[in-house]
């Protein structure tokens, strides 16, 4: 008999071991759920099955009454859009400041102290004086994402940057680069799929700042609906709903780390 | 006229000096190689010699004139790691010269310019045995076939010196010896003037034309960095007698000891 840490599961038992929890989660909810219902069958905390199932017909399969949109595609496209407005506008931002902060000595020394600042700041905080600012419109809630996540971004590609080993700076030049041609050809291509993995961890937080900016003030959206019907304790929406935005997540984060092995494999060698 | 000219050349750093009246000329075609103790200085030299760092006092010349106080063109350099840029292919590698200089923006050129250099470039690769590669990341060659690559980067620019900082350190015996030899051939074919620096002392007795050896002839164990190194070896290589080498060998590692336990 081996010791424990020396034991590893084969390919089918990882994946029986790895569903598992997600299993057990489930029974524990089914089991809860039918004895609450049994003691109360208008209990709404939580929803038997057929009541999911019936809710997600509900939004996504039929026209609101009152709209005569299928809500759950008219929120996840308006929540899409302003996630992805604004983690694109994060990324141009980040990429910009964090090449030049990252390679030009005197652009860092000007401007670093200034994203260290501002990356102190708690977005959350700020976010009365965006609606202030910028009004209850679109703007406000893809500014908030920026300002949520954009010093974070350039932060870590401003260090990446810096990364990039001196022998490759001096080699650029002495292949005759100037200092715009070492930026386009060296720091610029190498930052790529480190930008990807920042956009990757950003996306976390973007989704909350997202989330938190429509549960305040939207009139549809993904997080505008979760706090929407939770004036009227209905599980059976927001737990689908919730389920949905993980799954989104999931899939936007899957393909970003796919795109990456696929567009730049001299990164994912070496143990990145 | 020389190639390379020092004229009384000191390096501090504060009130460490880490080389002194460095005094010597190079004429074109040498093949200069350094040796010495770690921390005498070869560095630095190489560092001068680049560009990178400037001289406290003295003068280093490159065909007459100062030399640049940043790198460019006019020297090539091979480093023992991250020489090549991993993200380019070896052929994109050894383009990437010919590239910079085609298209002062971006550094990318287009058409029959860039077949042209395309050309260029697997020809160069071909010369230093990478032709089967050229379409390869630098991730996946070995060790001994990257620093090809680097040669062959800096060699299609026709720097006017070409620098080597221990280029083979970091390479097995045998890849070694056959990038020696590639090495001198390169140097012959191409005429090239070449500075290497080894911590191998042997290497630099049967490669290249010159010895130069950096140590501290003065050297307090109390303050190592009160003297700075010089060059105390000027050796044509080939004809040295027997018992050179035991004493180079002897006094670096002298030197060493002194330096890399008191610090």
């Amino acid at each position: 008999m081996k010791k424990l840490i020396n034991r590893r599961p084969g390919n089918a038992l990882s994946w029986a071991l790895g569903l598992l929890p997600f299993l057990l989660l489930m029974i524990a909810y089914m089991v809860a759920s039918d004895a609450r219902l049994a003691e109360n069958p208008n209990d709404k905390l939580l929803p038997a099955l057929d009541s999911f199932v019936q809710a997600i017909d509900r939004m996504a399969f039929e026209p609101s009454k009152r709209s005569g949109e299928y809500l759950l595609w008219a929120d996840t496209l308006a929540s899409l859009q302003r996630l992805g407005i604004g983690v694109a506008i994060s990324a141009l931002v980040a990429v910009v400041v964090g090449i030049g902060n990252g390679t030009i000595p005197l652009v860092r020394s000007t401007f670093s102290p200034l994203v260290t600042g501002l990356s102190l700041v708690p977005p959350m905080a700020i976010l009365p004086v965006l609606f202030i600012i910028f009004g209850l419109g679109e703007l406000a809630k893809v500014m908030l994402i920026i300002i949520g996540i954009t010093p974070f971004m350039i932060r870590d590609l401003q260090q990446r940057a810096r990364e990039i080993p001196a022998e490759q700076i001096i080699k650029m030049q002495t292949l005759g680069a100037n200092t715009w041609q070492i930026i386009t050809r060296l720091v610029w291509p190498q930052l790529m799929p480190r930008l990807i993995s920042a956009v990757r961890l950003s996306l976390g937080p973007a989704w909350l700042f997202l989330i938190a900016a429509e549960a305040i003030a939207a009139t549809e959206g993904l997080g505008y609906r979760i706090f929407l019907v939770r004036r009227y304790l209905a599980m059976d929406v927001i737990l689908p709903y919730v389920v949905w935005i993980t799954f989104l997540a999931f899939v936007i984060d899957f393909l970003l780390s796919r795109y990456s092995q696929w567009r730049y494999p001299w990164f994912h060698q070496k143990g990145h | 006229m020389a190639i390379i000219e020092m004229k009384n050349l000191w390096k501090e750093y504060g009130d460490q000096v880490v080389l002194e009246r460095l005094n010597a000329s190079v004429e074109e075609g040498e093949f200069v190689t350094i040796v010495g103790a770690s921390g005498c200085g070869k560095t630095t030299f190489l560092k001068l010699l680049l560009g990178t760092e400037d001289a406290t006092r003295g003068e280093l010349l490159l065909d007459g004139q100062p030399l640049p106080a940043e790198p460019d063109a006019s020297r090539g350099i091979v480093f023992q790691r991250y020489s090549v840029l991993n993200h380019l292919t070896a052929v994109e590698n050894v383009m990437l010269g010919g590239e910079l200089e085609s298209s002062r923006w971006f550094g990318i050129s287009v058409g029959k310019k860039r077949k042209q250099l395309r050309k260029d470039a697997l020809e160069m690769l071909e010369s230093v045995g990478l032709g089967p590669a050229a379409d390869k990341y630098p991730h996946e060659l070995s060790g001994g076939m990257q620093q090809r690559l680097a040669l062959a980067q800096a060699l299609i620019k026709r720097p006017r010196i070409l620098l080597l900082d221990e280029p083979f350190g970091a390479l097995d015996p045998g890849i070694r010896a056959d990038m020696h030899k590639l090495v001198l051939s390169l140097w012959k074919s191409q005429r090239l003037t070449v500075f290497m620096i080894t911590h191998d002392i042997t290497e630099g007795f049967y490669l290249g034309t010159r010895l130069w050896v950096f140590d501290k002839p003065r050297l307090d164990p109390q303050a190592p960095g009160a003297y700075g190194a010089r060059v105390t070896y000027d050796l044509p290589v080939g004809d040295c007698e027997n018992g050179t080498l035991t004493s180079i060998n002897q006094r670096v590692t002298r030197t060493s000891r002194v330096l890399n336990d008191t610090l």
